[in-house]
Order: structure tokens, then sequence, then C-alpha cells
């Protein structure tokens, strides 16, 4: 069944009885060439690639819950690529790329929409960090635009720019960045690996590794043993308690992250807005609700809630850069637990056992990462090597030193 | 979430700082080797149940006090000094 215009318009004259679920619901085989542990984005996206673009067959993924059940349909849904590190940003400003054409791809609406992303300056020794960060980005390949004050001024005219202690001094501007509908695109990769033909398994958790001689052989789970050639686990929020089955601990923290929907708006904001000062972001969605965030809670956690005194300070500084946010009602509020590494890196490597890889460590930046990270994540299961952009994401590299910490905070996970 | 601190008693959550799992209460020594000082600042348990963690009450009385503490509940089950947890493991 393939999208198209033509498809909308042939349902509607025909009453829509014509649609049919996107993928089928098969039981599990007793063995596949490649088992992904994960259903959410970056295991489906990892699945479609292995069948689309490495050719590979006989694969499954194996869900506990649905498909996107997990941090794919949580996150705030920006998508960009405005690193400074060179182990980050050409990943990043390759998963851009794919980004861009996914839907083509893909065949299915993720409503990935290049509104751009703001990051406002607030002080002379922010323009110079910034002023970095965006030669960076411009030495990568991808865009960066420095604004002064009156630019930001014509574009964002509600923020607070006078404010006393964090006046708005200009902004990092990146007009390919942007936002996507996070299920869609779960459910576009999911629909796109089952027309390939891999067996998308549903409501089967993983409860054991079966290992012999130093190499995975296959996965226990609550549907019965499967056998597999080559495990990958994607499962980040519980990648620790995953790979503890495989007896690795991991250089990793869960930590719980809240984000927020005001009631629905008439359109306000112009693209993502992230405040200098504190830690606030903003982006309105097409329904017309703004969907924003900032701080981790801080502590450890696999709930998936969070406490007030974050939400206080997400207002706190939502009111503090644009104070008309305090007219807005709040919806709701959610959190999700995010994998934080010890540099604020992931990690997409092959693991001490044979045949079993790891994606894992997204901390609070996995959603834009989807597509590269699906991809990257299939070249090294298909070839055995990384691929190009994805090179600096070792798992040992906190052993040898060669750590990728953006923010420069060191091994303290709740601070990146 | 409320932390009974050992010498101010119940204090909300705001006054105290997380430092994160309670792993300097058995810090290594200079010269253990580089794996156990990888493992030491790096690896962690991370478990899905209950949790020594390290809490300062930096807002409070200025102790650093071990708090364990369930992941998936937030329950706390108990809190002790964290000079005496390290004494008593000594």
């Amino acid at each position: 069944m393939r999208f198209s215009g033509f498809r909308v318009l042939a349902e509607a004259l025909t009453g829509h009885t014509g649609w049919r679920p996107l993928w089928r619901n098969p039981d599990p085989q007793p063995a596949y060439d490649y088992i992904i542990v994960g259903g959410g984005g970056h295991g489906l996206a990892a699945a479609y690639y292995l069948a689309k673009t490495f050719g590979k067959a006989r694969i499954a993924v194996l869900e506990k819950g649905w498909l996107g059940s997990g941090n794919i349909g949580r996150n705030t849904t920006i998508i960009r690529s405005n690193y400074l590190l060179p182990g980050n940003q050409p990943f990043y400003e390759f998963s851009m790329k794919l980004w861009e054409n996914l839907e083509q791809e893909f065949n299915f609406n993720a409503m990935v929409s290049q509104r751009g992303i703001l990051n406002l300056i607030h002080s002379d020794g922010q323009r110079d960090a910034f002023r970095r960060r965006g030669n960076a980005i411009l030495l990568s390949g991808a865009d960066a635009e420095l604004l002064n004050a009156d630019q930001v001024r014509d574009m964002a005219p509600f923020l607070n720019f006078d404010n006393a202690r964090f006046p708005i001094k200009g902004g990092l501007l990146q007009r390919r960045a942007g936002t996507a509908r996070h299920d869609g695109v779960a459910w576009g990769y999911a629909r796109g690996a089952d027309l390939a033909g891999v067996d998308l398994i549903q409501n089967c958790e993983v409860t054991g590794f079966r290992i012999e001689g130093g190499a995975v052989r296959g996965v226990e789970t609550s549907r019965g043993y499967i056998a597999a050639g080559k495990v990958g686990v994607a499962v980040a929020g519980s990648s620790s308690r995953v790979m503890q089955m495989a007896g690795m601990r991991l250089p990793i923290e869960s930590h719980v992250l809240q984000a927020f929907v005001s009631e629905g708006l008439k359109p306000t904001i112009p693209g993502v807005i992230t405040f200098g000062a504190g830690h606030f972001y903003v982006s309105q969605s097409d329904k017309g609700g703004l969907v924003f965030g900032g701080d981790l809670d801080g502590y450890n956690s696999y709930a998936q809630r969070g406490n007030l005194p974050t939400i206080e300070d997400v207002a706190e500084g939502g009111m503090a850069l644009m104070p008309m946010i305090g007219r807005a009602r709040l919806l709701r509020a959610w959190g999700g637990i995010m994998d934080m590494s010890m540099d604020g890196s992931p990690i997409i490597d092959k693991t001490p056992i044979d045949g079993l890889f790891l994606n894992a460590g997204w901390c609070y930046g996995g959603f834009k990462a989807t597509p590269a990270s699906g991809y990257a994540f299939a070249h090294l299961l298909a070839t055995g090597t990384p691929h190009d952009t994805a090179r600096g994401y070792r798992l040992d590299r906190f052993a040898t030193g060669h750590v990728i910490d953006e923010k420069g905070v060191g091994a303290t996970p709740n601070l990146h | 979430m409320r932390i009974e601190c050992p010498i101010c008693g119940s204090r909300d959550r705001r006054e105290f700082y997380y430092q994160g799992a309670a792993v300097a209460v058995a810090r290594p020594a200079p010269d253990a080797g580089a794996e156990a000082w990888d493992d030491y600042v790096h690896l962690r348990d991370n478990p899905a149940g209950w949790h020594d963690e390290l809490w300062h009450h930096e807002a409070g009385c200025g102790a650093w006090v071990v708090v364990t503490r369930n992941l998936t509940t937030h329950e706390i089950r108990d809190v002790q000094l964290a000079q005496s947890v390290k004494e008593a493991s000594a």
C-alpha cells in the first residue's frame, strides 16, 4: 500500500474502506540472522536500513510493549545538526540529510518541518562561544548564521529582550533544523521495515541472552527462545538493565527528563527557540500546542514521571524568556527515561561478546539522531565496521580517554 | 520528594544537590590501576530498583548523605551520613 495524494482522494471517495494495517503482526520464527532488541525509533530505523540499504534478510525486531512506546513517542521532536565537536557534528549532519529525504525514502508523512532553531545569546562570552560553534558547523558542511539582536527581534518580537539580568544580544540560527512528527517517524520506519520483510514482534520481552564460548547464540524472551546470528540492542533508557543480562556494566545512568505541552494556540512561535541563560526550549506543534522543556530532574530514575521542582524551574525559564507564555495553560507534563552517558555522547559499537552490538547512551538528544543512528547501527551489524560518521562512538572510549564531551563537564551524567 | 537528613530531619528535595551513585564511599587506592579507576569513574550498576546514592544537603547542614532510594518508585528506604557509611565499610 503506497501513500499518495491520489490514494487519499480515492479513499475519500470510497468511504475510507481500503486502508489496511501498516504492518503485519507475526509470531516469532525459531531463528533469525539479525535480531534488534527494542522497537523504538532507533531499533526500527536500524531494521529498516538493514533490510533496505544493506539488503539483509531474516531480521526481527523484538519489542517488550508496543512499537514506539518509549522515548520516540515522548520527546519534544527537535531535529538539528548544530554540534561543536568533530566526533559529533558530521554524524548529526548525516542525520539531518537523512531527515531531509526521509518521507520520500519511506513513503510516509513524518511531517518533517525545517522551521529553524534559534539559540539565544545573552552575553559577549556566549557570543564568542556561539561564533566558534557556528564556524565548526559551517566547516562540517551544515548551515549556521549568527544574528544580532535586531535580527532576532524581527523573528521573535515576543521575547523578553531587555531582561535586566539576561538581555538578548543575538542568536545562532540554523535554518535547516526544525521538528518532525515523532510517532510518524517510528510508524514510517516500522512500515518500511515490515514491507522489506522484517518481522516486528510486539509484546515480546527479552529476558536473557544465550551466550556460549564468548559469542551470543540467541535471546530468551517472554515468547520463548529465539536463535540469532547477530543481536543489536537499542533500548535507550533501559540499556543498563538489558546489558546487565549479558553480564555488562555500562557508562550510563538512567535519568528522568520531563516535557510539557500547552493548550493549542494560533501560530505564535516561528521555529525552535532555546534560552541561552537557563535551560529552556520551546517550539509549537502543528496542532498549536507550545512544546517545551528544560533540565533533567537530576537524579537517577526509571519512573516515567518527574517531580515538581523541575516543573517550576522550567516554568521560570519560560517566563524569563517569553513572559507571554504565562497566559497559556499547561495541558500536560510527562517524563521519559534517558540513557545519560558519562560524556554526554552516544555509543554505537560492538561489545566484548561476539555478535552482540550496542546502541545506547543517547542522553536527551536521541530523537534527532534517529535516522543516522539506525543507519550507522545497521552498517555496523551488516559489515562489522563502524559507519564513517559514528567512528567515535566507541564503548571503550571512556577507558582510553577518547571521550566526546560536548559540554566539557566530565563524568557527570546529570549535567550533560 | 522529601529526604530525611540525619541531622536536620525531613527536608524538601530542593535543599539537596544530587551527586550520583555512592561510589565515592569506596574510592579505589591511588595506585589501584587504570581498570579500577575506569570502573570507579565511568561504570555504574544503574539498577531498576534500590540504589545507594550521594546527596549533599547544600541548603541545610552541608552534610553528605547516602540515600537508599528505589529508582522505579522514588521511595526512600534509608538515609545515613556518608561519613558513617564510609567508616562502617572501612
